[in-house]
């Protein structure tokens, strides 16, 4: 049974077809990447997915299960997580305390236990720590844990909403645009990290413009063009695919 | 137990005062002031600083918890403690049902919805005179006491408002480094992420404003019974904002930032009496100096360049 089934998803912003009957589904552990032109529709699927926004038509089933329309905090505890395009750190926090954020879903002390600050959560605290750690230092990112968030550099930052998503411990990981502003570098650590969470066991869905990152790392990609599903197989056959070419070079 | 070691010196100094200047104006009338003043500060900074939702109509809850104790009190003659629970109860019952609603709103509106609470209940303790008595409002409050004990002298209040604004200041500490604090601060960052994050975004905003509204009920019954008089003119509107100033002028987001300007605004009438007719202009350009040249907030500004500074020396050496 595929971890992620979309069936016949649409989504209208007034007269404008941003997903028109898009129907996919994502095996579990594997590297999914949806590309496109830009305003194909890859972030709004993504919206539509973790319903930022809820959709005009259509379903989505996690695990055998609808999530359409579910609140967003719901459907992050059914262990789907995901990391922005636009950033959205808390930049008012530091960078360890984004990644305990993270946690929220892996603890559960209340505001009064916390005000009076019971023994459970003392011992609480030092496990989500521990647990921040530990994704912290998956990431690469354990010399920068006590620097504040809004002192980081962009590479940095886009390093810790992954480091935050994956101390959710989620199995479906949404991943917008990673890639976008990193340097050749950073792009080849990128590649070997998303490898890494694959091979952890969680699913990886990638929304991502770096061609060569997309064909290099999935194991499955889906062309979106203008909203609608273009084509859908693996990397090579992609590549190959005269109407994708086309959609990309345009004619 | 670094982490309160600050708190530990504080509220050591708190407990010093009064033994350093006995029979001091300052510490027996003014220092009560200055407790309620920064438990009202401290709640509202939680609302405010820690989950970035601004409310104009703070003092709303101060004067329904003092109303409710004086009216019991006085009209139906509850015990005072009990008035006190009951006020409580019926703040939280009210904030419960308003905080959906009112935080579902952001920014400007937020303020607006928040601003009106405020001036409607401000009304009501104007206009409702049969139960409120009006703008003359309710005086002769029974004493309060506390295990047989009158709270009769100035003193005694200085020990019971100290006592619960320690608690407030404690509880705010404790709630900031928890996993509730940060859920407040992911709110303040940014609510998609919070949500995304697993955090009930709609759910955490409404516990701490039942929360900060509760704190700010309780201290109102103890100003009452404390002033032994309630009146309309304590809870308006322009209360509401000196408690927002407060908050702001001390640094957002810090519970030691709220006691600071809690206690700044309200010493400085009192210490710029002697310029008379000039009193209120010094004051606002105070608040304006403050604010142009440490938009961060004083205790937080100066408490970033003391660290700043601490590390350079340490790396130096």
């Amino acid at each position: 049974m595929a971890l992620l089934d979309v069936k016949n998803l649409g989504k209208k912003f007034g007269g404008l077809k941003a997903i028109s009957d898009l129907s996919f589904s994502v095996p579990e552990n594997i590297i999914f990447s949806i590309i496109g032109p830009n305003g194909a529709g890859k972030t709004t699927l993504f919206n539509l997915l973790t319903n930022i926004y809820p959709p005009t038509s259509g379903s989505i089933f996690y695990n055998g299960r609808e999530i359409t329309r579910m609140p967003p905090y719901r459907i992050a505890r059914l262990g789907i997580s995901r990391t922005f395009q636009n950033l959205q750190v808390f930049l008012n926090m530091s960078a360890i305390e984004n990644v305990m954020v993270g946690c929220h879903l892996r603890s559960k002390s209340g505001l009064m236990a916390s005000a009076i600050r019971l023994p459970s959560v003392i011992r609480e605290e030092k496990e989500v720590r521990r647990m921040a750690e530990k994704a912290l230092e998956f990431c690469g990112l354990s010399e920068f844990s006590h620097k504040p968030a809004a002192g980081l550099p962009y590479g940095l930052l886009k390093k810790l909403e992954v480091a935050r998503s994956l101390a959710s411990k989620p199995r479906l990981l949404l991943m917008d645009e990673p890639a976008a502003g990193l340097n050749d570098t950073e792009t080849t650590e990128l590649c070997g990290l998303i490898r890494q969470i694959r091979d952890s066991g969680i699913t990886v869905l990638l929304v991502e413009h770096n061609m060569s990152l997309v064909m290099e790392i999935s194991d499955k990609v889906l062309v979106l063009n203008y909203g609608k599903l273009l084509a859908h197989g693996a990397p090579k056959d992609i590549q190959e695919n005269p109407e994708v070419v086309a959609a990309y070079l345009g004619e | 137990m670094k982490r309160l070691s600050g708190f530990v010196l504080f509220a050591l100094a708190c407990i010093a005062t009064p033994f350093i200047f006995p029979d001091n104006y300052y510490v027996t009338v003014v220092g009560l002031t200055i407790f309620v003043n920064i438990i009202l500060a401290v709640s509202l900074n939680l609302l405010m600083g820690y989950a970035g939702q601004i409310s104009l109509g703070h003092a709303a809850f101060f004067g329904l918890g003092a109303y409710s104790s004086a009216i019991l009190t006085i009209k139906y003659g509850v015990n005072p403690w009990a008035a006190m629970a009951a006020g409580a109860l019926f703040v939280l019952v009210l904030s419960y049902v308003l905080a959906r609603p009112i935080l579902r709103l952001k920014g400007h509106y937020l303020a607006m919805a928040t601003l009106g609470l405020g001036i409607i209940v401000h009304i009501f303790f104007v206009q409702a005179d049969q139960l409120t008595g009006g703008p003359d409002g309710i005086s002769g409050l029974p004493t309060l006491s506390l295990f047989g004990v009158p709270i009769d002298s100035d003193m005694k209040w200085y020990w019971v408002l100290c006592s619960y604004m320690l608690l407030s200041v404690l509880f705010s500490l404790n709630i900031a480094d928890s996993r509730a604090g940060r859920a407040l601060s992911a709110i303040h960052g940014s609510d998609i992420a919070a949500e995304t994050m697993g955090i009930n975004t709609s759910k955490v905003k409404s516990h701490i404003f039942v929360f900060s509204a509760l704190m700010a009920s309780v201290a109102g019954s103890l100003f009452a019974h404390q002033q032994n008089f309630v009146s309309p003119e304590s809870f308006s509107f322009f209360f509401s904002i000196e408690l927002v100033t407060m908050v702001v002028l001390g640094g957002l987001g810090s519970t030691f930032g709220a006691v600071i300007g809690a206690f700044l605004l309200s010493i400085l009438p009192e210490v710029l009496i002697v310029f008379e007719d000039f009193e209120v202009l010094i004051f606002g350009a105070i608040l304006i100096v403050i604010m142009i040249f440490l938009p961060e907030g004083l205790f937080v500004a100066l408490r970033n360049k003391a660290t700043m500074l601490l590390s350079r020396r340490l790396g130096e050496s």
